[in-house]
């Protein structure tokens, strides 16, 4: 069986290599359509939102400050600004990795998407580390014996690495499990017992994973800015 | 032997070996589940806080079986030491 990311339609020819549409690109647009629509609806309604909310209001209100009180938490009072940054990631993780749910492909199954999000997470760690520590940062790195440098650059570099094969493994695993499972069931069983699977592979796992991502990327950046 | 057919099965074995990894994992997995149930025992009013400390554990823990299925898949599915032929 075939799990990988099939080129769809020929998008265009640059300096002789060929551009697809992959399975990846296409899921990819689909979630960043899905979170632009919104964050326009909210946008153009935020001038009618009064003192006291209610309806819609009252969710885009809770989310926010959910993630704000989040990130305040875990970064400590001076890094809550940050919050915003972590809610459009963890959001895009999510609505990703549920999109298998409605019969894509997850974006996040495809190494490249996950390989990007974590490297956006490790420029993050870095620049609000130098930011917030200025030229401790590079004392930090001899913590606690100078001997220590290799390690501590090995440690640097993992943190990424691990990142984003957590999430990618995740979801390739969820896509090849269930190709599996539907492919072994004849049709009649399909609508009731792969239904557990899902529950637990997509729901569960997506949301644990998109979580857990937010949540290290969080701890990461707090460690090296020395903030609470 | 065909060479192709020798180092494809050589793979199929190490696949099947990769999936030892997750030993460690389930171990890891299991002792942070037990550790979380006492905590909750001796202070039932911090479930909440215990349960999410207990997920991330479990899931940065999770991350080494997951390299291991990695290998194996590449092994089985994106074979890359044949092309070496």
């Amino acid at each position: 069986m075939d799990f990988t990311n099939k080129n769809l339609w020929l998008l265009f020819e640059w300096d002789g290599q060929p551009i697809y549409a992959t399975e990846t690109l296409i899921s990819t647009w689909v979630v960043m359509g899905i979170l632009i629509a919104l964050a326009i609806v909210v946008r153009l309604r935020v001038s009618s939102f009064k003192g006291v909310p209610k309806g819609f209001q009252n969710i885009i209100e809770t989310l926010v400050e959910l993630m704000s009180g989040f990130a305040k938490d875990n970064m400590g009072a001076e890094l809550e600004g940050l919050g915003g940054y972590f809610f459009s990631i963890f959001g895009f993780i999510l609505l990703s990795n549920y999109s298998g749910l409605f019969g894509l492909r997850p974006p996040t199954a495809d190494l490249a998407t996950s390989a990007a999000l974590a490297l956006m997470s490790f420029f993050m760690i870095h620049a609000v580390g130098l930011y917030k520590r200025r030229g401790k940062y590079f004392k930090d790195l001899l913590d606690p014996l100078p001997l220590f440098l290799p390690l501590n650059i090995i440690s640097e570099v993992s943190k990424p690495i691990s990142l984003a094969f957590r999430l990618f493994g995740n979801m390739l695993c969820g896509v090849i499990i269930m190709g599996l499972i539907y492919g072994m069931l004849p049709m009649a069983l399909r609508i009731l017992i792969p239904d557990i699977l899902h529950v637990y592979f997509d729901i569960f796992v997506g949301a644990l994973q998109a979580f857990i991502f937010t949540v290290l990327s969080m701890t990461f950046i707090a460690q090296k800015a020395g903030t609470r | 032997m065909d060479p192709k057919a020798f180092i494809l099965g050589c793979s199929a074995l190490a696949a099947g070996v990769c999936t030892l990894s997750g030993l460690g994992s389930g171990l890891g997995q299991g002792i942070a589940a037990g550790k979380a149930a006492e905590a909750v025992g001796r202070q039932p009013e911090a479930r909440g806080a215990i349960m999410s400390t207990m997920l991330i554990g479990a899931a940065v823990a999770e991350t080494c079986s997951i390299y291991g299925l990695i290998i194996a898949l590449i092994l089985l599915m994106a074979n890359p030491l044949v092309a070496l032929l």
